[in-house]
């Protein structure tokens, strides 16, 4: 047996959780409350965008899953696909409107095209329109709920029924004072509402907790868990609603998703709480995780519910859409069932709250305002009094809007689902997107083009949905339905040039966004903008590059006095709020604060935009343009100014471009000096060394040919003298030669004399010139080559300088023999030569090459030479791609050249080149 | 007599040297490098010690400081290639009476030997 509930305990409950709604409100906006800070916080931004779900995902979703399953699952795949492309869109529509001071989505069509009045009241009749229905659905649910709850049949009541005896009144009265308290309190539009913000990010976890606990309880206390639901919902013949099914399935699931990725976007409560709310684009981050997760969480528990409720309520006439509430109280558990409400309550509330501020909004600054600002006689008169008139405005709109919907709902909508009115919206929204995406990334779409394609869809719309529901009221022939408009068949509503298989909502969408965006791009592409226009749509697409005094882009010419300008911003903000945008202005354009004269270009632009945030930017241009002389900029001087600054911006990129390079050259040229001051310490230590080196047979020479000067030297003693300084002047002159040649192969300079030679031969003549040395000094020496013949490309004397130079070392150090030997491995030509002299200490092997080893190394017996013979040599080998090695190995020193066979040309000419 | 030890690793300087003070009537002792003059000085110790740094072994400096430490009569004159003013301040500090730079004026080198021996 259903329990009844009294009527007070459900009024108290309700007015009790309006007034909980009402406190969060009232702290938050209270001074340096804790509560506004959390307004600011991405979890709390992500939470207000799911007044996305309003009482149809409460009760609707239950109420279209059990009559047709998953189809309800589309208008939220939509939003949860489109979510990453926020980063795109979304990010850019907050920047311009951040930019531009717009206050909503009438405003920021108006202002992209022109700031053009005609547009933005265009846009607010239509959304009018579209969302007053939408509205009425909220306060039905509140109040069908409520019927539920205390038992009334609601179908009883239509005849006997008496407005004022009915609590879904009240409580829409209720809201109205609500949403005026709260919404309307600061005069700029663009003015945020931490206090609503929390409230509907509240109304947010309120609904989704109540929604997932009647899920569990329907799930786990009624049945036994998700699979039980299905497998029983098998058993009673239930299995069509939850595989995808149908012929026309598939494309109507893409026609929702699409249609609900616009909703998503451009219905005005998302504008509202997405756009002119956000505080910060980085929130869109959270946001496009979190608000997908939140639409999956509700979703959770939808077919369950809709499932159960079939199984449980078969044949009982019980409407799906009363499920959530019906199924606990059947079961008796009344809390869970006011919990319920109260989800379905919230889910409704922040939707008619933030709908309604948005739509006062646009009804004041895009309606009202620029008929009255228009009236140059009214406007001048009433100047003063046009703040109040406006914020009155916005009053009055919103109870106006909140009544109509009510009556709406109690004399026309009372015959159609939650859903259905829902989607019927989200049409009317959705024609709004060519405009908008087209605006903020296509220049050229045009003011007429907006116009035209609006007016189209908006034609098809009314006509595809709108007209049948007259029909099927009885307001107007119902034939129209199935005969066609004057009798025509191409023209029935619902079958639109005859096309078949699309459900209505599909097939309106379809006709009406293709006329629209047909009209849009093709109207666009064959008119003129005019400069105004052209302005607004450069700034709009390329906001990003703008975003910095965005008031010297807007081109503007005329005589402005400074006063007129600053009386009109103390009439909107105030005293207090003008003086604080004056010093603003001053401080972001580096310009003193005027106090009269005439107004630069810029001020005007700055007054127009902060006046736009007030009155929206169509009033804000006529407003401003009734107080200056404005001239009217050709067409060519946009063009021209455009370009110019396209073309700054091109050398701007040039002149970063070159920046960067000359970065990029400098850092080089550090390195190079690095290089350098490496080479100078280096090139010091070289030099120091070379003189220490020249002063050894510098003073042998002066000694003897001191000694010499003098008498009395015996016949032999000047002949053994003189040898000396002979020998030691030939040593200096070796010396002064290699260091010469050492400094060539440094700086690249060294040149080969490339040569085809045979190896052989020239290993045999090597040898020969040296066997005398090995002789004299009593060594055994021994050649052993491994090939008869062998052509290599080399430079011969070169070659035979680095095996003289590491035969003479050999002869120097060998206790009995010297072994050459040469052969060939693997396309590798080796030349080893062998002592078996005292051997080369370990740690010194690594220094070997480098020049002047022996001469650091005072420790060891200083060996004739000049301390350049091996880095001579292994420079030699450098340049034939060759290699140089030693190792001591069984009391014997080897060292080993190796040439490469298979020379290229072009790896003896890179080794040469990588030396420069 | 005096007698005078000569080390250096040329052997033409050597050569000049032994040949400059023998005429000029010198006991001349010669050694190749450190380590022989140390051996040298054990059984024969000299006035005056012409001494080259850079030499294998044992340098100049080392054996200079054993010079002065174990015979502080001994006389030592530096003969070295290096002329910084900072090589010749390091000799200084280790004890050496003088420091010349070669290469060297043969009549500048007798007149300091005499000097220091008279």
């Amino acid at each position: 047996m259903i329990l009844m509930l009294s009527t007070e305990v459900i009024i108290s409950v309700t007015f009790g959780y309006l007034i909980l709604l009402f406190a969060i409100t009232w702290f938050t906006e209270r001074k340096g409350s804790m509560l506004k800070k959390w307004a600011a916080h991405p979890y709390v931004y992500s939470l207000s965008l799911a007044v996305y779900c309003t009482a149809w995902t409460f009760y609707g979703s239950v109420g279209r899953a059990a009559e047709s399953g998953l189809d309800f699952l589309t208008i939220y795949i939509g939003p949860c696909l489109i979510a990453p492309l926020w980063w795109l869109v979304m990010r850019k529509i907050i920047r311009i409107s951040k930019l531009m001071n717009i206050s909503s989505i009438a405003d920021f069509i108006s202002s992209r095209y022109g700031k053009s009045a005609n547009l933005g009241a265009l846009v607010t009749i239509f959304c009018l329109f579209g969302i007053l229905p939408y509205i009425s659905i909220q306060i039905k649910g509140i109040s069908s709920s409520l019927d539920i709850m205390q038992f009334t049949d609601p179908l009883e009541q239509v005849g006997a029924f008496s407005v004022f005896g009915d609590s879904g009144l009240y409580l829409a009265l209720g809201l109205a004072l609500f949403t005026v308290i709260f919404g309307t309190r600061a005069i700029e539009a663009t003015a945020r509402h931490e206090g609503l913000v929390m409230a509907v990010a509240f109304e947010s976890i309120v609904k989704l907790i109540s929604f997932l606990a009647i899920g569990v309880f329907v799930s786990f206390f009624l049945f036994d868990g998700l699979p039980d639901i299905f497998a029983k919902a098998k058993e009673a013949d239930l299995s069509h609603l939850f595989v995808l099914s149908g012929e026309n399935g598939i494309s109507d699931w893409f026609w929702m998703g699409l249609l609900s990725m616009m909703a998503v976007l451009f219905l005005p409560r998302q504008f509202q709480m997405g756009i002119i709310e956000n505080t910060s684009e980085k929130h869109l981050d959270t946001a496009m995780w979190l608000f997908p997760l939140y639409l999956v969480l509700i979703n959770l528990f939808v077919l369950p519910i809709a499932l159960s409720g079939l199984m449980i309520f078969q044949n009982q006439g019980v409407i799906a859409d009363t499920f959530v509430l019906a199924i606990p109280l059947e079961y008796g558990y009344e809390g869970l069932a006011i919990f319920g409400y109260l989800g379905g309550f919230a889910a409704a509330t922040s939707m008619i709250i933030v709908s309604t501020i948005s739509l006062s909004t646009m009804v004041s600054n895009n309606l009202l305002m620029p008929i009255l600002v228009a009236n140059t006689s009214f406007s001048q008169r009433f100047q003063s009094n046009l703040p109040r008139i406006l914020i009155w405005g916005r009053r009055l709109t919103i109870f106006a809007i909140i009544l109509l919907s009510y009556f709406y709902f109690r004399v026309l909508g009372s015959g159609s689902s939650l859903v259905s009115t829902g989607l019927i919206s989200f049409v009317a929204i959705a024609q709004l997107s060519p405009s908008i995406i087209g605006g903020i990334f296509w220049k050229k779409g045009s003011k007429s083009g907006a116009i035209w394609g609006l007016l189209a869809g908006m034609f098809i719309w009314a006509f595809t949905l709108i007209l049948p529901t007259f029909a099927i009221n009885g307001l107007i022939p119902i034939e129209i339905l199935n005969e066609g408009l004057f009798g025509l068949a191409w023209l029935k509503p619902y079958n639109l040039f005859g096309m078949e298989g699309m459900s209505i909502i599909s097939h309106s969408l379809f006709f009406s966004l293709f006329a629209n965006l047909l009209l849009y791009v093709s109207i666009s592409l064959f008119s003129k903008q005019n400069s105004k226009e052209l302005n607004q749509a450069v700034l709009f697409v390329d906001i990003f590059s703008y975003d910095k005094n965005l008031d010297t882009n807007i081109f503007w010419k005329g005589q402005a006095q400074f006063p007129a300008l600053q009386g009109l911003l103390q009439t909107f903000l105030g005293e207090k709020k003008a003086s604080n945008a004056l010093h603003d202005f001053s401080l972001s354009y580096d310009k003193p604060v005027q106090q009269k004269g005439m107004a630069d270009p810029e001020f005007v632009n700055f007054a127009q935009r902060i006046l736009s945030g007030v009155i929206g930017a169509a009033s804000a241009r006529i407003l401003v343009g009734s107080v200056v002389k404005e001239e009217e900029i050709p067409m060519e001087e946009v063009l021209h100014i455009l370009k110019e600054t396209q073309e700054l911006k091109s050398l701007n990129q040039e002149l970063k471009s070159k920046t960067k390079a000359l970065k990029k050259a400098s850092e080089k040229l550090s390195e190079a000096n690095e290089a350098l001051k490496l080479n100078d310490m280096l090139k010091d230590e070289f030099i120091s060394t070379v003189t220490h080196e020249m002063k050894t047979p510098i003073t042998s020479i002066r000694a003897f040919s001191e000694i010499l000067q003098d008498e009395g030297l015996s016949e032999t003693e000047k002949k053994r003298f003189l040898q000396i300084i002979i020998d030691e002047t030939g040593r200096m002159t070796r010396l002064i030669d290699q260091v010469l040649d050492l400094e060539r192969f440094d700086s690249g300079r060294q040149t080969l004399n490339w040569e085809k030679v045979e190896l052989r031969t020239l290993l045999l003549e090597t040898a020969e010139s040296v066997e005398k040395v090995f002789l004299e000094k009593g060594l055994t020496f021994q050649i052993d080559c491994s090939f008869e013949e062998l052509f290599l490309m080399v430079d011969p004397d070169r070659i035979k300088q680095v095996l003289l130079n590491l035969l003479s070392n050999a002869s120097k150090f060998a206790k009995t023999s010297v072994q050459l030997i040469a052969n060939q491995v693997d396309e590798q030509l080796y030349i080893s030569v062998i002592d078996d002299g005292i051997g080369i200490p370990d740690e010194d092997l690594p220094f070997l090459f480098e020049k002047f080893f022996q001469a650091k190394n005072q420790t060891e017996k200083k060996p004739i030479g000049t301390g350049l013979g091996l880095a001579i040599s292994k420079k030699i080998m450098d340049y034939h791609g060759g290699k140089i090695q030693v190792q001591t190995k069984h009391g014997k020193t080897v060292f080993q050249i190796s040439i490469p066979i298979q020379q290229k040309e072009s790896q003896l000419i890179n080794t040469a080149t990588h030396h420069e | 007599m005096n007698k005078i030890l000569i080390v250096d690793d040329e052997p033409n300087i050597l050569l000049s040297l032994e040949f400059l003070f023998k005429k000029e009537g010198y006991q001349v002792l010669i050694a190749r490098d450190g380590e022989e003059a140390m051996q040298l000085i054990e059984n024969q110790v000299p006035e005056l010690i012409i001494l080259d740094i850079m030499m294998p072994k044992v340098d100049g400096y080392e054996v200079c400081a054993y010079v002065k430490k174990n015979y502080p009569k001994t006389q030592v004159i530096f003969l070295s290639a290096k002329s910084k003013e900072k090589d010749l301040q390091k000799g200084l500090a280790l004890g050496a009476d003088r420091y010349l730079t070669k290469p060297f004026s043969t009549k500048e080198i007798v007149a300091e030997v005499k000097n220091l021996l008279n």
